[in-house]
């Protein structure tokens, strides 16, 4: 067994872009259902629009990559508009139905023949993000410690969407902390509260989706620019789940949630993979009685799926939560 | 507040109740000075007519009692008021403006403040951090004043001030920095009707304000509520305490069966032989 291998595994995904990405998703998810109770399951479809909006505007209309940037997050800007209006004055569970299904329409929308001008339907759209590998400054090369290395193009991906994770969360902490941020909290625990104190919950609620939705879009326009191509396949409601796994992970609620969520989410996620591969080549504990290398794919998730499990329930905070907070809920 | 004015709003808050003892108790009278008035107001439940009122005027600088038996949909109108609910017909206006249609949020900007019956003390916010949330016009609550923190910093401080004044008149001031959620279901009572205050209402609307609470803390809620009269706001309550309701009221209005059977003052109305049949009656009968 190389356990050096495992770990690097694990740390080089921990670092790297899913990570990133998954974390950008998460400090969205997190204002809209950490602060505000938002019940969002259509993550994956903000990232969806905010991914499609760029890649269209380049690939159709030719327009510079960071005019594309801001159409990608509008669309999800809209996106979030279009989802709220209807569901923000109803009942809690009915923006989680809404969201749900609308993610879904979406991935299926931008996959038929209709669409296919447009979006290039399931073959999707490629060659929209070179400019953004123009830009990079990193000289050629591989960067890193040991084996957990990246070449200089990962790394400019890896930097550049790491460093949007902070930005934003710098922002969240502005926020969150205000005012606007109280609000917010007492909404998640007692619309009703709030109303009786002269607050206008919906446009409260509103706010806090498509800020959310917006950073979630950006979180899109990342994952594709890592790509270089956008296909709807991207976009699984699986996405959504991860996001919200990573974000109990690290624990809901608090800024640095998403950060530890997203590292510690995908270190397990390649670190179990790793150990798993090593495991059935090695003989190790006789796993290779049961389980055969085309196995390891989704078995790695069994593994990070019951992780959250005993997670949940000997620490339901999370790595950053506060026990009180979750007790107080 | 300078010593001439509150000589003037007190004799203004003895003048109306005077007035107001002068009225005849009848349902649906019309009173010398009105803070809200509603027409009207129903709500069907399928065909289950909750609320029925015809007219009903809650008097300014007095404290209304709302009573009457379980079912009688006091709660209810308390939530059509409030705009918590939508009538099935019904105008009303509070304080000259016609509030019906009006979300519930613009009615308790226009001053007209309501706590609920389960009370919604907000258990993840500390005492002091529900009182703040109440204040108005704050900068930092808009999306962008957010990012002025010099300034809704200095805003705070002042509310903090006034907050803590507050929670030191309900005896509050030393759980300030704790989670809500550690305070007693009295405790909790007394932290909404101060949380109310922050919003400056000229109407505080208490549902069942003493339900759960611990008798020892029911004298100091009473005064607190005598209190809010006392510096000018109108107080209208639902209670199904005969004594509370006979010890602090100036007004009392008995519905029954979503209507209003009687009003008047509180001896009027402990006298008055519909409601004892509906309401009195039915307690002594068990008891």
């Amino acid at each position: 067994m190389d356990w050096t291998r495992i770990l690097s595994d694990g740390l080089r995904s921990g670092l790297g872009i899913n990570a990133a990405v998954y974390a950008l998703a998460a400090v969205g998810l997190n204002l809209q259902y950490g602060y505000t109770g938002l019940m969002n399951y259509g993550q994956a479809g903000f990232l969806l629009v905010g991914a499609y909006g760029t890649a269209v505007t380049v690939d159709q209309w030719g327009l510079p990559l960071p005019l594309a940037f801001l159409f990608g997050i509008a669309a999800a800007v809209g996106f979030g508009l279009l989802l709220g209006l209807p569901t923000l004055r109803l009942r809690a569970d009915y923006l989680a139905i809404v969201t749900i299904s609308a993610a879904e329409i979406l991935k299926l929308l931008v996959n038929t023949r209709q669409a296919q001008g447009l979006t290039g339907g399931p073959q999707g759209i490629n060659g929209f993000a070179n400019d953004f590998f123009e830009w990079n400054p990193i000289a050629q090369g591989r960067y890193g410690f040991g084996a957990v290395k990246f070449s200089h193009r990962d790394l400019w991906v890896i930097l550049v969407t790491w460093a949007l994770v902070v930005v934003v969360t710098f922002v969240m902490r502005r926020l969150v902390h205000s005012p606007w941020g109280r609000v917010l909290r007492a909404i998640r625990e007692d619309e009703d509260a709030v109303r009786s104190l002269g607050k206008n919950v919906v446009a409260y609620k509103m706010q806090s989706l498509v800020l959310g939705g917006a950073i979630g879009g950006l979180a899109g326009i990342m994952l594709v620019m890592d790509k270089q191509f956008v296909e709807p396949k991207l976009f699984e409601s699986a996405l959504t789940f991860f996001v919200y796994a990573l974000l109990i992970l690290g624990g809901l609620a608090r800024l640095m949630g998403p950060i530890a969520g997203g590292m510690l989410f995908w270190f397990f996620v390649s670190g179990s993979q790793g150990f798993l591969i090593e495991a059935v080549d090695n003989k190790f504990l006789g796993i290779h009685h049961v389980l055969q290398t085309d196995d390891i794919g989704p078995v790695r998730f069994m593994i990070v799926g019951l992780l959250i499990m005993v997670l949940v329930v000997f620490r339901p905070q999370g790595a950053f939560g506060s026990r009180d907070d979750v007790r107080l809920r | 507040m300078s010593g001439a004015n509150e000589s003037t709003l007190s004799s203004e808050v003895a003048a109306a109740r005077a007035a107001l003892r002068m009225v005849t108790g009848e349902p649906g009278v019309a009173k010398p000075d009105s803070i809200l008035i509603a027409d009207g107001m129903q709500r069907n439940f399928g065909g289950l007519a909750a609320v029925d009122v015809a007219h009903l005027e809650i008097p300014r600088h007095a404290i209304t009692a709302l009573i009457g038996p379980n079912g009688a949909g006091k709660t209810t109108l308390f939530n059509l008021l409030s705009g918590f609910d939508t009538p099935t017909a019904g105008h009303w206006s509070f304080d000259g403006h016609q509030i019906e249609g009006l979300r519930a949020y613009r009615i308790a900007q226009l001053g007209m403040v309501r706590t609920f019956q389960l009370t919604k003390a907000l258990n993840g916010l500390t005492v002091l951090e529900n009182m703040l949330l109440a204040a108005r016009d704050q900068t930092g609550e808009s999306l962008v004043g957010a990012f002025r923190p010099r300034k809704w910093r200095r805003q705070d401080a002042e509310h903090r001030t006034r907050a803590m004044d507050l929670l030191h008149r309900f005896k509050l001031d030393s759980k300030a920095d704790d989670f809500a959620a550690t305070l007693s279901g009295g405790q909790k009572k007394l932290l909404e009707m101060a949380r109310s205050l922050m919003v400056e209402p000229s109407l505080v609307m208490l549902d069942e304000p003493m339900a759960g609470v611990n008798p020892a803390l029911v004298e100091s809620l009473l005064e607190h509520v005598q209190g809010l009269r006392d510096e000018g706001r109108t107080v209208l309550f639902v209670e199904h305490d005969m004594d509370v309701v006979m010890t602090i009221s100036d007004w009392v209005v008995c519905m029954a069966e979503g209507s209003v059977i009687a009003e008047g003052t509180p001896e009027s109305v402990a006298a008055n032989a519909e409601v004892i049949d509906a309401y009195l009656g039915r307690v002594a009968g068990e008891s």
